[in-house]
C-alpha cells in the first residue's frame, strides 16, 4: 500500500491511496484516519475519508504545503495505533416496494427479474460503508450484487424523501435527508441517520438491510419517536 | 463476536440549544434581547459565520459566509470575535427596524443601506436607536453584504454553527415579521476600515488557480482553453456553486473517477464542458473531474461576482497561493489586534 499527495488549492491535501477500491484498501483508509484522529497534526482542521483518498484541510499559516506533506508521510509510515474500533453490522430495516419505491419496477426491469427477486437480492449481502458524503449521513455502500446494480436515473429527481434507500450502478444508499437525487428508490428506512451532532454509521461500518411490513415500520417510527427503539448492532 | 442491543438516543430535533450568555468586558452575563423587527426580510437573507467545521466526514457541508474577509472585518470593526455571526444580504435587501440601540457594521456588497432613508457609510460602525429603520437602496457593486452587530446575534446552532443551511433543514432564510435577537454591546460609532484597504468589485475578475487534483483528466488543448478563455457567470448560480458559460471544456477518462472531498472554490468540469465553481453550501464530495481551485485570497471576489459577471483564470503554484493567504490572515489578525486595542 503506497500514498501519493497532491494539493487542492492552498487549504487542502488529497491523500490518495494507491491500489484498486477494495474493503482492503477501506481498511488502509480507516487506519490512516484513526492515526490522524490520534496524532492531532497541529494546524489540521478536518479531514475527509473517500473511496480510494482522504483529503485532508489544513491551515497553512500554520503549516504550508511542504511542511504537512513531511508530517503525512511520516504518520502514513508509523505503525498502527492500538484500540482501533471492532467492526460493527448494523440492521436496517426497510419498508420496499408501494408507494416508497418508485424506481423498483425500472430496477426489475433494467436486470430482467420481477420485483420480488430484487428486494430478495437486496437484502443478500452485507455492504461496507465505504465513505459518508452527499448529504449529512448518507452512507456509500458497496458490495452490491451486480445482479441488480442500475444506473442513475437520466432525469435526477427534484424530491426524494428522507429515508429512501436507493441504487446507482453497484452502489447502495441512503438518504437521511430530503433532497434532489437520481438513485433508484427500492424502499424507505425508518430509522433516522444523524440527530444533533450523532450520525448512525460509520466508516467501515456493515449494514445489513431486512424487510418489513407496513404495521411494523410505523411501530419503529413510533419507537424513535418515544426514545424506546433498540437498533441491532453486533461488533466483532 | 459479541451480539448486543444498543439504544440510541435520536430525538426528535426540538427543543433549540440554550443560548450561553456572552460576558461582557465588566464580567455581566450579557442577557439577549430583541434588536431588530423583520419588516422585510429581503430576497435572500441568512445567518452566515465561518461555517459547520469538523463534521466534512459526516456528509455535513461547510456552508458559512460566501464572502470571509466581508464577515470577518464587520466582525472586527464592532468588537466582535471574527468568526461571529453575521446577516449575509443578497442583492436586494430586507428591512429591519431596531428594537433597541445597537452598534451595525455593514461590509462587502455595496447595496446602499440606509437608516431613516439617510444613506450611510459601509465599512464603518454606526448606531441605530429604537424606532430607526434599516432599508438597502439600489445595488451598485458586488452581491452580498453583511451586517454584523456589535456583541454579536442570538442565534441557534446546528453543528456548532449558527450558519444556514436551508437544504438540510439547519435554520432558514430571514422570514418576515419575525424578531431578531442578539446580545447588544456598546461600540464606538466611527471606527471605520482604511480606504486602500475596501475592496472594489469589478464585473470582470482574474482569479488565481491552483492546478489538480483530476490533472490526468484534462488534455494540454483543455487546459489552455480553460485558461485563456472568458467565462461567464449564468444565472443559475447560487451559494453552492457558480455555473459558468465556456467554451466547451473537454474531458477524457471522463467517468473514471471515484468520488472525494470538494473544497470551496473546486472548479469542476461535469460531462456538458461547462465548470462550476462549489461555494459555500457545497456538498461535501463530489464525482465530477476538478481542473483545479480558486485560491482562498481571491475566493470573496467570485462570492461578490454577479450573474453575468465574467472571470479569467490563471495558474499559480501552491507556494505563490499560500503567500497570499497568509498574507491576508495577517492583514486580518493585525486589523483585529489594532482595533481591540484602539
Amino acid at each position: 500500500m503506497n500514498i501519493t499527495m497532491q494539493a487542492v488549492g492552498d487549504s487542502a491535501v488529497k491523500v490518495n491511496f494507491t491500489g484498486r477500491v477494495t474493503p482492503e484498501l477501506n481498511t488502509a483508509i480507516q487506519s490512516f484516519c484513526h492515526k490522524l484522529e490520534q496524532v492531532l497534526i497541529d494546524g489540521v482542521i478536518e479531514w475527509v475519508p473517500a473511496f480510494d483518498s482522504v483529503t485532508i484541510y489544513y491551515q497553512p499559516q500554520k503549516l504550508v504545503y511542504k511542511e504537512i506533506t513531511e508530517k503525512i508521510n511520516d504518520l502514513f509510515e508509523m505503525p498502527a495505533v492500538q484500540n482501533e474500533r471492532s467492526s460493527r453490522t448494523i440492521q436496517v430495516p426497510v419498508l420496499y416496494g408501494g408507494l416508497y419505491a418508485p424506481d423498483l419496477e425500472r430496477v426489475a426491469e433494467y436486470n430482467g427479474l420481477n420485483v420480488n427477486d430484487v428486494i430478495r437480492i437486496h437484502q443478500e449481502k452485507e455492504y461496507l460503508v465505504y465513505m459518508l458524503g452527499f448529504l449529512p449521513g448518507f452512507p456509500y455502500l458497496g458490495g452490491l450484487d451486480k445482479r441488480i446494480a442500475t444506473p442513475r436515473l437520466e432525469e435526477p429527481r427534484a424530491k426524494t424523501f428522507a429515508g429512501a434507500v436507493g441504487i446507482a450502478h453497484e452502489q447502495t444508499g441512503i438518504y437521511p435527508v430530503e433532497s434532489p437525487g437520481g438513485w433508484n428508490i427500492i424502499g424507505k428506512t425508518p430509522l433516522e441517520l444523524f440527530d444533533q451532532d450523532k450520525f448512525l454509521f460509520r466508516l467501515g461500518d456493515h449494514i445489513q438491510f431486512y424487510s418489513v411490513e407496513e404495521n411494523v415500520f410505523a411501530q419503529i417510527k413510533e419507537q424513535i419517536r418515544n426514545d424506546t427503539f433498540k437498533m441491532i448492532i453486533t461488533e466483532g | 463476536m459479541g451480539k448486543a442491543e444498543f439504544k440510541l438516543a435520536f430525538r426528535a430535533p426540538s427543543t433549540p440549544p440554550k443560548s450561553i450568555p456572552y460576558k461582557s468586558k465588566d464580567g455581566d452575563p450579557m442577557q439577549s434581547e430583541t434588536i431588530f423587527h423583520v419588516i422585510k426580510p429581503g430576497v435572500l437573507t441568512t445567518f452566515q459565520d465561518m461555517g459547520r467545521i469538523g463534521y466534512q466526514r459526516f456528509g455535513v457541508p461547510v456552508s458559512g459566509a460566501m464572502d470571509r474577509f466581508s464577515l470577518q472585518v464587520a466582525n472586527i470593526l464592532v468588537g466582535n470575535n471574527r468568526n461571529t455571526t453575521c446577516l449575509e444580504v443578497t442583492l436586494i435587501g430586507p428591512v429591519l427596524e431596531a428594537r433597541t440601540s445597537i452598534t451595525i457594521a455593514i461590509t462587502g456588497a455595496n447595496l446602499q443601506p440606509k437608516i431613516n432613508d439617510r444613506l450611510e457609510p459601509m465599512w464603518k460602525t454606526i448606531r441605530m436607536n429604537k424606532g430607526d429603520v434599516l432599508t438597502f437602496g439600489k445595488h451598485q457593486s458586488g452581491v452580498r453584504a453583511y451586517i454584523a452587530v456589535g456583541g454579536g446575534f442570538d442565534v441557534e446552532t446546528f453543528f456548532g454553527s449558527a450558519s444556514t443551511d436551508v437544504k438540510n433543514g439547519f435554520g432558514m432564510q430571514l422570514q418576515k415579521s419575525t424578531r431578531i435577537n442578539a446580545f447588544p454591546m456598546d461600540v464606538k460609532q466611527g471606527i471605520g476600515l482604511g480606504k486602500q484597504f475596501i475592496p472594489i468589485y469589478e464585473k470582470l475578475v482574474e482569479v488565481a488557480v491552483v492546478e489538480g487534483p483530476h490533472t490526468a483528466n484534462f488534455t494540454e488543448e483543455a487546459r489552455e482553453l480553460f485558461f485563456n478563455s472568458i467565462h461567464t457567470v449564468d444565472a443559475d448560480s447560487n451559494r453552492m456553486g457558480y455555473r459558468l458559460k465556456s467554451e466547451n471544456i473537454p474531458l477524457q477518462n471522463s467517468s473514471d473517477i471515484w468520488s472525494d472531498a470538494v473544497p470551496f472554490g473546486g472548479i469542476q468540469i461535469p460531462g456538458n464542458g461547462q465548470p462550476i465553481i462549489l461555494m459555500a453550501d457545497r456538498q461535501t464530495t463530489g464525482g465530477y473531474p476538478r481542473i483545479g481551485t480558486v485560491i482562498s485570497a481571491d475566493l470573496p471576489k467570485i462570492a461578490q461576482l454577479m450573474p453575468k459577471g465574467e472571470v479569467k483564470f490563471y495558474p499559480v503554484t501552491v507556494e505563490e497561493a499560500q503567500k497570499l493567504v497568509i498574507e491576508m490572515e495577517n492583514f486580518l489578525y493585525k486589523l483585529d489586534v489594532f482595533r481591540k486595542n484602539f
